[in-house]
C-alpha cells in the first residue's frame, strides 16, 4: 500500500512544536545570551501566528497523512480554534505566569506542546494516533498544573490529576484494544466497515470497549461520574492552565467525540446512545447542582464547564450532521465565553491576588469595565440574548430537538435556568455591595495593563459578536462538519 | 392611509438599544449631558410610536410594514429564510407599540431623580425598553424570543440595585419564577420548530401550519403558562407583587405597566395564533385561572396595607380580566383583552410614578400612616383619584372602556362568569374608594408637614398618561377599530 508522506500537511503542527523547542532553548540559555523574559511569549505568540496562517492556507485541502491524520475542514476548524484560544492565552496571561508560575520556559513549552496535541486529536484518523495525541495534550498539562508558584494546592491538584488520568488513559486503552479485537483495525474507516458488516458473535467484547472508551473520554471531559478530578485540579492550577483545560482541553475532547461517535463507531450507535444519554443527563444535573455551593470562582466555574460538558454530551447522543454543527457552533461560543471570564478573573487576580467569590465584592465601582466584561460572560454561559450563549445554546437545543431528543432538552433547560441562580450571586458581590480593601491597601479605581486590556476586549467583542451576528461561525461549523458525514 | 414604515418598526426598539449603547461611552459625572441624551431618546421613541399606531390602517392587511433581513438560512438545521429580522405590525401589536412609547417617557423623566449611578439604570432600562418594543414589532419566532428575555434580563439588576424594602428577595423570586417560565416557552418553541420541520422561524410561515390536534393540546399550555408567569396568571402570580414592591419607580412603571402585556401578547401571538385549537381547548381553563386571579387579587389588595403591594395585588386581578377575555373566545371579549392590556398599562404606570413620588419624600407607604394628603399634595391627589377611578371603571375612563367589553364577552360564553367578574369590579371600587377616604380626606397628620407636592417632571409624567386615560375613555374608536379588525379578521377560531 503506497502511503502518502506529504508533510506540508502537518505544517501548523510542525510549526508549534519547532516553537515549543526554540521556546526551551531560549529558557535555558537565557543567562548566556542575555534574553529578556519577555521574549519568551514573544516567541510563542510569532510561532502560533505562523501556524494559524499555515491552517488557513490548508483550509481548502482534503488529504491524509500516511492514513494517520486526515487534513480537512474538520482539522482546519479546530486547528485555528486551539491556536487561536493558545495565543489569548498568552497575550492575557504572560504577566501572570511572570510573577505567579515557576520554570517558565518549560510552562510556555509545555503549553505549545498541548496545543499540537489537541490539534491532532481533531486530525487523526487512527486509534493508535488518536491516543498518542490524547496523551501528548494529558502529559504537557499534568506537568503544567504543578507549576504554581507557592501554592501547595498545585501540587496536590497535580498529583490527583495525573493519577486519575492514568487511570483513565489505561481504561481507555483497554477499551481501544477491545474494538481493535473486535474490528481488526486501528483505522478509522475499516472499523466503520468492519462494525456495518456486523458480527454478533463480538458484541460483549464491543459492548465492553465501548463502555471503557466512553469512561476514558468522560474522563478527559470531566463528565459525571468522572469528574472527580476537575474541581480541584481547577483550583490548584495556575488559573491560565485552570482556563486551557476547561477551553481547549474540553474542545479536543469532543472532536476527538465527534470522530469517533460520527465515524467509526457510528454503526454501533445502538449500543452507546443510551449510555451516552445518561451520562450527559447525570452530568447536567450534578455540575449545575453542585456549583451552588462554591465559594471560590474557579470551583464555580469548574463545576459549570462540567454543566456544560453535559449539554454538549447530548449532541453526540443525538448525533446527526445538524448537531455536529450545532456542538461546533457551541464550542465557539463556549470557548470564547469562558476564556473572557478567566482572562478578567487573571487580570483581577494580577492586582489583588484574590479569587473567592466574595471577594469581588464592589468591583463595579472599582472597575467597571472588568465587571461588565465578568457579567456578560456569566451570563453567556447561562444564556441570556445579545450574548454568545443564547444562540449557541438555543440552535444546540433546537438540534437535539429536531433529533427527537426532547426530554434530554427540557433537563437541560431545567439546569440551565439552575445556572443562572449561581452566576447571579457573583454578578450579586460585584454590583450589589460596596468595595472593600483590594489587597493594596486601598479601593480606588484601577485599570488593566495594556495586554489585559486587549485580550479581555477582544474576546468581550467576540462574546458580543458571537451574539448578535453568529451566521458566519454557524457557516464555518456547518462545513467543518460536512466531512465526516460524507 | 398609509401603513407603517418597516424601518420605523426597527428603529423603534433601535433607539433604545442605541442609546444604551451611546451612554456607556458617555461619562458618568456628566448628569447635564446623560438627562440631555434619555429626554431626546424617549421622546424619539414616543412620538415613532404614536406615529406607528396612527399610520396602522384597520382597512389594509393584516401584518403591516412587513419587511425581512435575513440572518442565518440553509445552515445547519435551518432552511430557506431560517431566522430572519422579520418585522411587521398588526393591531394588537400596535396598540402595545404605542403603550410603550406612552410609558417610557414618563418613565424616563421620573428617572432623571436617581443619584446614584444613574448612568448604569439608564442603560439597563433601555436595554429593557428595546426588548419589550422588538418583542411587539418582531414576527420571526427567533428573534422574538431573543427580544423576550432580553426584556427579562436587566430586571434582577433593575430591582437588586436601585430597588427599596426586600429588593435581593423580590429581584431573585422574580427572576427564577420569569425564567422558569421561559423554559415552557423554549420547550415549546423548539417541539413546533420541529414538528412544523420548515426549516424556518417564520412566524406567518408557521401560522400557515396545521399542527395535530394533540401537539397542540400538549404545547398550548406550555406557552400559556410560561408567558402567563410574566402575565401574572394565578397560580403563578406571586413574583408580581413583592417584585413590583421593591422595584423603583420606573421599573415598577415599566414592568407593571409594559412588561406583564408582554406575557399576554406571547399567549396571543405564539399561542393562539400559532396553535389555535389547543387554544380552543384549554380557553375555559385560561378563563377559570383568569376569573380566580381576578377575584383573588382583589380580595388580597383589601388586605393590604402598603399603597404598592396594593397596587401590585391589584395588577394580579386586572390581568385576571385580560385573561377572561382572551377565554371567551369572541371578538368583544377578546377586543376587551387587549383594551384592557392597553388600558391597565397606562393606569398602573400612573399609580406606580404617584406611588414613586410620594415615597421619595415620605420613605413610607403604609396606608393607615396618611390620612388628609389632598390638602398637603393636591396635583397628586387629583391624578391618584384619575388613576383609581380609571381602575375601578368609571365611565369617561380607559378602564371603563376595556371592562365593558371584557363583561359582554364573558356573559356571552358563560355568564357566571361574567356576573363575577362584575363581582370584581365592586370588590376593586372598595379598596380604591376606602384608600381614597383614609389617605387623601379626613384630619391632616402633622407628621407629613414637611411633603412637597410631586416635581415638575412628575406632573409631566403624569399629565401625559392621565390625558391617554381620558383620551382613550372618551373616544376610544381608534383603539377598538384597530384592535377588533385584526381580532375579528386573523384570529381564526374566535368567533362574532
Amino acid at each position: 500500500m503506497d502511503l502518502n508522506f506529504r508533510y506540508e500537511l502537518l505544517a501548523p503542527e510542525i510549526a508549534v512544536a519547532v516553537t515549543a523547542v526554540l521556546v526551551m532553548f531560549a529558557d535555558a540559555f537565557r543567562n548566556e545570551l542575555k534574553l529578556k523574559r519577555n521574549l519568551l511569549p514573544q516567541i510563542s505568540l510569532l510561532g502560533l501566528a505562523v501556524a494559524l496562517v499555515l491552517s488557513l492556507m490548508l483550509g481548502n485541502v482534503s488529504d491524509d497523512f500516511a492514513r494517520l491524520v486526515q487534513v480537512d475542514e474538520f482539522t482546519t476548524f479546530f486547528r485555528v480554534l486551539f491556536i487561536a484560544v493558545t495565543l489569548i492565552l498568552i497575550i492575557g496571561s504572560h504577566e501572570y505566569i511572570d510573577r505567579h508560575v515557576n520554570h517558565v520556559g518549560e510552562f510556555y513549552g509545555l503549553l505549545l506542546f498541548s496545543t499540537v496535541g489537541a490539534m491532532l486529536m481533531a486530525g487523526a484518523r487512527d486509534l493508535i494516533t488518536a491516543y498518542l495525541a490524547i496523551e501528548i495534550l494529558s502529559f504537557s498539562l499534568y506537568v503544567t498544573v504543578s507549576l504554581s508558584k507557592n501554592d501547595p494546592r498545585s501540587g496536590e491538584a497535580a498529583l490527583k490529576y495525573v493519577l486519575l488520568g492514568g487511570v483513565a488513559s489505561a481504561m481507555l486503552l483497554y477499551g481501544l484494544s477491545f474494538i481493535y479485537g473486535v474490528t481488526g483495525s486501528t483505522q478509522y474507516t475499516e472499523i466503520s466497515s468492519a462494525l456495518s458488516a456486523g458480527n454478533a458473535d463480538f458484541e460483549t467484547a464491543l459492548i465492553l470497549g465501548l463502555a471503557l472508551v466512553i469512561a476514558g473520554l468522560g474522563f478527559k471531559a470531566s463528565a459525571v461520574p468522572f469528574h472527580m478530578w476537575t474541581p480541584d485540579a481547577y483550583e490548584g492550577a495556575p488559573i491560565p492552565i485552570t482556563a486551557y483545560l476547561s477551553a481547549t482541553s474540553k474542545a479536543a475532547t469532543f472532536a476527538l467525540f465527534l470522530r469517533w461517535f460520527a465515524g467509526p463507531l457510528l454503526p454501533a450507535i445502538d449500543h452507546w446512545q443510551w449510555i451516552l444519554a445518561l451520562l450527559s443527563v447525570i452530568t447536567m444535573v450534578v455540575g449545575n447542582l453542585v456549583a451552588l455551593q462554591q465559594h471560590n470562582i474557579k470551583r464555580l466555574l469548574a463545576y459549570s464547564s462540567i454543566g456544560q460538558v453535559g449539554f454538549m454530551l447530548m449532541c453526540i447522543t443525538a448525533i446527526s450532521e445538524q448537531t455536529g454543527s450545532a456542538l461546533l457552533l457551541h464550542l465557539v461560543g463556549y470557548l470564547i465565553t469562558n476564556l473572557a471570564i478567566f482572562m478578567a478573573v487573571i487580570a483581577f487576580y494580577n492586582r489583588t491576588g484574590k479569587e473567592e467569590i466574595a471577594e469581588f465584592k464592589g468591583l463595579a465601582q472599582t472597575n467597571p469595565y472588568l465587571a461588565l466584561v465578568i457579567t456578560s460572560g456569566l451570563f453567556s454561559l447561562a444564556g441570556m440574548p445579545l450574548l454568545a450563549g443564547f444562540v449557541t445554546k438555543f440552535i444546540l437545543f433546537q438540534s437535539v430537538v429536531s433529533a427527537g431528543y426532547l426530554w434530554l432538552v427540557v433537563v437541560a433547560l431545567v439546569a440551565s435556568t439552575v445556572s443562572l441562580y449561581y452566576y447571579l450571586q457573583v454578578i450579586k458581590q460585584m454590583y450589589l455591595y460596596q468595595p472593600e480593601d483590594d489587597g493594596n491597601g486601598s479601593n480606588e479605581r484601577w485599570s488593566l495593563t495594556v495586554t489585559g486590556y486587549l485580550s479581555t476586549g477582544i474576546l468581550f467583542v467576540g462574546v458580543v459578536w458571537v451574539g448578535v451576528y453568529a451566521t458566519p461561525f454557524y457557516e464555518f461549523a456547518d462545513k467543518a462538519i460536512a466531512p465526516l458525514f460524507t | 392611509m398609509t401603513e407603517p414604515d418597516a424601518l420605523a418598526l426597527v428603529a423603534v426598539f433601535l433607539i433604545p438599544l442605541g442609546t444604551a449603547l451611546l451612554l456607556m461611552v458617555v461619562p458618568s459625572t456628566e448628569r447635564s449631558l446623560l438627562i440631555g441624551i434619555t429626554a431626546l431618546s424617549g421622546f424619539a421613541m414616543f412620538v415613532l410610536s404614536v406615529m406607528i399606531f396612527l399610520q396602522y390602517d384597520f382597512e389594509g392587511a393584516q401584518f403591516q410594514g412587513v419587511r425581512a433581513w435575513t440572518y442565518m438560512e440553509n445552515v445547519g438545521l435551518l432552511g430557506e429564510n431560517g431566522i430572519q429580522l422579520k418585522v411587521g405590525i398588526d393591531g394588537i401589536a400596535a396598540a402595545m407599540v404605542l403603550l410603550t412609547g406612552i410609558v417610557i417617557l414618563p418613565g424616563t423623566w421620573v428617572s432623571w431623580k436617581i443619584q446614584d449611578r444613574m448612568k448604569d439604570f439608564f442603560i439597563l432600562l433601555y436595554i429593557l425598553t428595546a426588548g419589550v418594543f422588538g418583542t411587539f414589532v418582531m414576527l420571526d419566532m427567533f428573534v422574538w424570543f431573543l427580544f423576550y428575555e432580553m426584556a427579562l434580563l436587566p430586571m434582577y439588576l433593575l430591582i437588586a440595585v436601585w430597588g427599596s424594602t426586600r429588593k435581593e428577595y423580590g429581584a431573585m423570586k422574580l427572576m427564577i419564577m420569569l425564567l422558569a417560565g421561559s423554559i415552557l416557552i423554549f420547550t415549546a418553541i423548539f417541539a413546533v420548530y420541529a414538528e412544523a420541520g420548515l426549516g424556518t422561524f417564520d412566524l406567518t410561515q408557521l401560522y400557515g401550519v396545521q399542527f395535530d390536534e394533540n401537539f397542540q393540546k400538549i404545547y398550548f399550555p406550555m406557552i400559556a403558562i410560561g408567558c402567563g408567569i410574566l402575565a401574572a396568571l394565578f397560580p403563578f402570580h406571586s413574583w408580581s407583587p413583592d417584585g413590583h414592591a421593591s422595584a423603583p419607580t420606573a421599573v415598577s412603571m415599566l414592568h407593571a405597566g409594559v412588561l406583564m402585556k408582554l406575557g399576554a401578547f406571547g399567549i396571543i401571538r405564539l399561542g393562539f395564533q400559532m396553535l389555535p385549537e389547543g387554544g380552543a381547548f384549554w380557553a375555559p381553563g385560561l378563563m377559570f385561572l383568569g376569573i380566580t386571579a381576578a377575584l383573588y387579587g382583589a380580595i388580597s389588595a383589601l388586605r393590604q396595607t402598603d399603597l404598592k403591594l396594593m397596587t401590585g395585588f391589584s395588577s394580579v386581578s386586572h390581568m385576571g380580566y385580560v385573561m377572561v377575555g382572551l377565554g371567551t373566545l369572541n371578538v368583544i371579549g377578546w377586543t376587551g383583552a387587549v383594551l384592557q392590556m392597553f388600558a391597565h398599562g397606562i393606569m398602573t404606570a400612573l399609580f406606580f410614578l404617584l406611588i414613586g413620588g410620594m415615597y421619595d419624600q415620605a420613605h413610607n407607604r403604609d396606608i393607615p400612616n396618611f390620612s388628609g394628603m389632598a390638602r398637603q399634595m393636591p396635583v397628586w391627589t387629583v391624578f391618584f383619584v384619575i388613576a383609581g377611578l380609571a381602575s375601578l371603571g368609571l365611565p369617561g375612563m380607559s378602564g371603563f372602556i376595556a371592562e365593558l367589553h371584557i363583561f359582554i364577552g364573558a356573559f356571552r360564553a358563560y355568564p357566571l362568569v361574567g356576573g363575577l367578574a362584575v363581582l370584581t369590579a365592586a370588590i376593586t371600587a372598595t379598596y380604591l374608594l376606602r384608600m381614597f377616604s383614609q389617605a387623601f380626606f379626613g384630619e391632616f397628620n402633622d407628621r407629613w408637614e414637611h411633603l412637597r407636592d410631586i416635581t415638575l417632571a412628575e406632573k409631566c409624567g403624569a399629565a401625559v398618561l392621565a390625558g391617554t386615560i381620558l383620551l382613550m375613555g372618551l373616544w376610544p374608536s381608534p383603539w377598538v377599530n384597530r384592535i377588533s379588525t385584526t381580532i375579528a379578521e386573523t384570529i381564526p377560531l374566535v368567533t362574532l
